[in-house]
């Protein structure tokens, strides 16, 4: 089944025009990475997913427009990680965790055993068990981006979208992240929809890449369908060499010649 | 809720009650009140040791005034632990944001225009939303979510709302005594009348602002994130906003301008148990409705028989405890 079909697909903000006529479909249990330069509406559109942009035509969620949908419906659906979470210093991760639940509860609802099972699982799934107590504002860049997926999968849904989930954490702490997510899908059937900038990454986890640009979807296919160093040329203007591995595709970016004039 | 906490909450109110009962001009003793309020349990056979005179003191003159300490009390430090936990600065405060000066100005009205006693509460609860809606615009078009920006609002919509309030009481010389006592805070009742009126509100604005203590916790993680979790924000922070002022305002109809509890005590509890709303609004109720009782202890007997307005004391202990939390502050700036 299709998780997430857009439908001509046009957003304005303050007049602007940021996504203009997108179609794509993201099928159930895919991962399906969004590149494109800066400003190309990939956050935007992972916005228009979770419901929290106005936009005209369609967006459909297992079937059902998003714009119709009540907003605990959809959070209970889709768990979003913002490109920079906002998280409050002196917050306990456990606690952190624990709002992942909220769709979960009605409005009034207390907290109950079940959220903090839910919760304390989230946290050893992202191997966080033993930082349940610690606060947000002592964690390393790379413990804060599992805490933020911990409230995710504490949310128990099905669509995970990432909007630059690596993009502030060292390469280590990358390849650990994404492969978590890349595990989390594995165990629970995850739909994933992620914007990244770093083209390696994005060619190493998605199964599949949507490439925007100035609004527009202007290729799709398999990461190494879309990460060709024409491709890249023309809508990044950046000059690459692109590698095939085992794993999926490698893009590296390289100088296009050296100034003669600099000493060595 | 750690179970020992909600212990030593409800002890110290006790004690703060028993304390609040049982000293003053008559020393009446915290045991010997203890056994009295035991004597008029039914069932419990026990005699009460007070006499005619002593009760009469217990019962219309004290108690009424230590259970009207205990609503204001915990008035103020729930409305300022949901004010910090709604506006997201740890540094809001009822008499920050200019809810207090606007009450204020509310109810001198009233009284300089002698209108009905029972308005009171109305009048200040207008101001108070006056006041509080200009400050939070104010900060807004000025500073968008700094901490810094909020707070500084506040301080020049409460001083420009002072002002108005000063000009009104200087204009109506008769009643500036009435005016001038109230302003500066007192727990002063003539027997349980006051305490009768505050009851529904405080109860009601208690109640709304208790009921929201899970969503607070949402709303840290920033507008965006609270609404991708399903919570309908813009209705939370009303309602919030709306019950806090509310509450404020009737605190301050009945006792005047006390300031300070809001922050004091929301931030003592956090020192103790956390930031979580769930458990630091619940126990800034309690904590607030003891600590009151005992500022207000040491108001009427620290130069008794003379007595000191409370809005004194808790400014005495508030302003070097703002102080230290300024300092601590790690969010402030824009």
């Amino acid at each position: 089944m299709t998780a997430v079909a857009f439908d001509r697909v046009s957003v304005t903000l303050e007049d602007a025009r940021v996504v203009e006529h997108v179609d794509l479909a993201v099928e159930d249990g895919e991962w399906l990475g969004l590149i494109g330069p800066n400003g190309a509406g990939k956050t935007t559109l992972l916005r228009a997913v979770a419901g929290m942009v106005a936009y005209d035509g369609s967006v459909r969620l297992w079937g059902e427009e998003v714009g119709a949908l009540p907003r605990r419906q959809i959070a209970r659906r889709i768990a979003l990680v913002p490109q920079v979470p906002l998280m409050p210093d002196e917050m306990t991760v456990l606690e952190y965790a624990l709002l992942g639940r909220t769709p979960h509860l009605s409005y009034a609802a207390k907290v109950g055993e079940a959220d903090l099972d839910a919760a304390r699982n989230a946290l050893g799934r992202l191997e966080l068990t033993g930082f349940a107590q610690r606060r947000l504002g002592s964690l390393s860049g790379g413990e804060r981006q599992r805490a933020v997926l911990a409230r995710a999968i504490a949310q128990d849904a099905s669509l995970l979208l990432l909007d630059e989930p690596t993009s502030a954490l060292d390469v280590g702490a990358q390849q650990q992240v994404l492969e978590l997510v890349s595990s989390l899908r594995a165990q629970s059937g995850l739909t994933v929809l992620s914007a990244m900038h770093d083209l390696t990454l994005a060619g190493q986890y998605a199964d599949r890449l949507v490439l925007v640009d100035r609004g527009r979807h202007v290729a799709s296919g398999t990461p190494a369908e879309v990460l060709t160093e024409e491709l890249v040329a023309r809508h990044y203007g950046a000059s690459v060499r692109v590698l095939n591995g085992e794993t999926g595709v490698a893009v590296v970016p390289l100088r296009r010649s050296r100034p003669a004039d600099v000493e060595d | 809720m750690p179970v020992r906490w909600a212990a030593a909450a409800l002890a110290f109110l006790l004690l703060a009650t028993l304390l609040g009962l049982g000293l003053g001009p008559v020393g009446l003793g915290a045991g010997r009140v203890a056994r009295d309020v035991l004597s008029h349990v039914p069932f419990l056979h026990i005699s009460s040791p007070l006499n005619g005179t002593e009760d009469a003191i217990l019962w219309q003159l004290r108690a009424p005034r230590v259970v009207l300490g205990l609503l204001v009390g915990a008035m103020l430090a729930s409305a300022g632990a949901a004010y910090q936990g709604v506006f997201r600065n740890p540094l809001a405060d009822p008499y920050l944001l200019g809810a207090a000066a606007g009450a204020g100005l509310g109810a001198t009205l009233v009284i300089a225009y002698g209108a009905a006693d029972d308005l009171r509460p109305v009048a200040a609860f207008a101001g108070a939303t006056v006041g509080v809606g200009a400050a939070y615009a104010l900060g807004r078009s000025v500073g968008g979510r700094s901490t810094a920006a909020l707070v500084l609002a506040g301080v020049t919509v409460a001083s420009f709302l002072t002002a108005i309030q000063t000009f009104v009481q200087q204009r109506h010389a008769d009643s500036v005594q009435e005016v001038y006592a109230w302003i500066l805070g007192q727990l002063d009742t003539s027997g349980w009348t006051e305490v009768l009126i505050a009851v529904p509100y405080v109860a009601f604005s208690a109640g709304v602002l208790l009921l929201h203590r899970r969503l607070l916790d949402v709303l840290a993680v920033g507008d965006e994130e609270a609404s991708s979790l399903g919570v309908p924000v813009a209705r939370v922070r009303f309602l919030v906003v709306a019950a806090a002022t509310l509450g404020t305002a009737a605190a301050v109809a009945l006792s005047g301008l006390i300031g300070f509890v809001g922050i004091i005590v929301p931030h003592a509890v956090r020192l103790l148990v956390g930031t979580s709303y769930r458990v630091v609004l619940p126990l800034s109720l309690v904590f607030g409705a003891g600590f009151l009782v005992l500022a207000d202890l040491i108001a009427r007997t620290v130069i008794s028989p003379a007595e000191l307005p409370i809005g004194v004391v808790t400014a005495f202990f508030g302003a070097p405890f703002f102080a230290v939390v300024l300092r601590t502050t790690r969010t402030v700036g824009p």
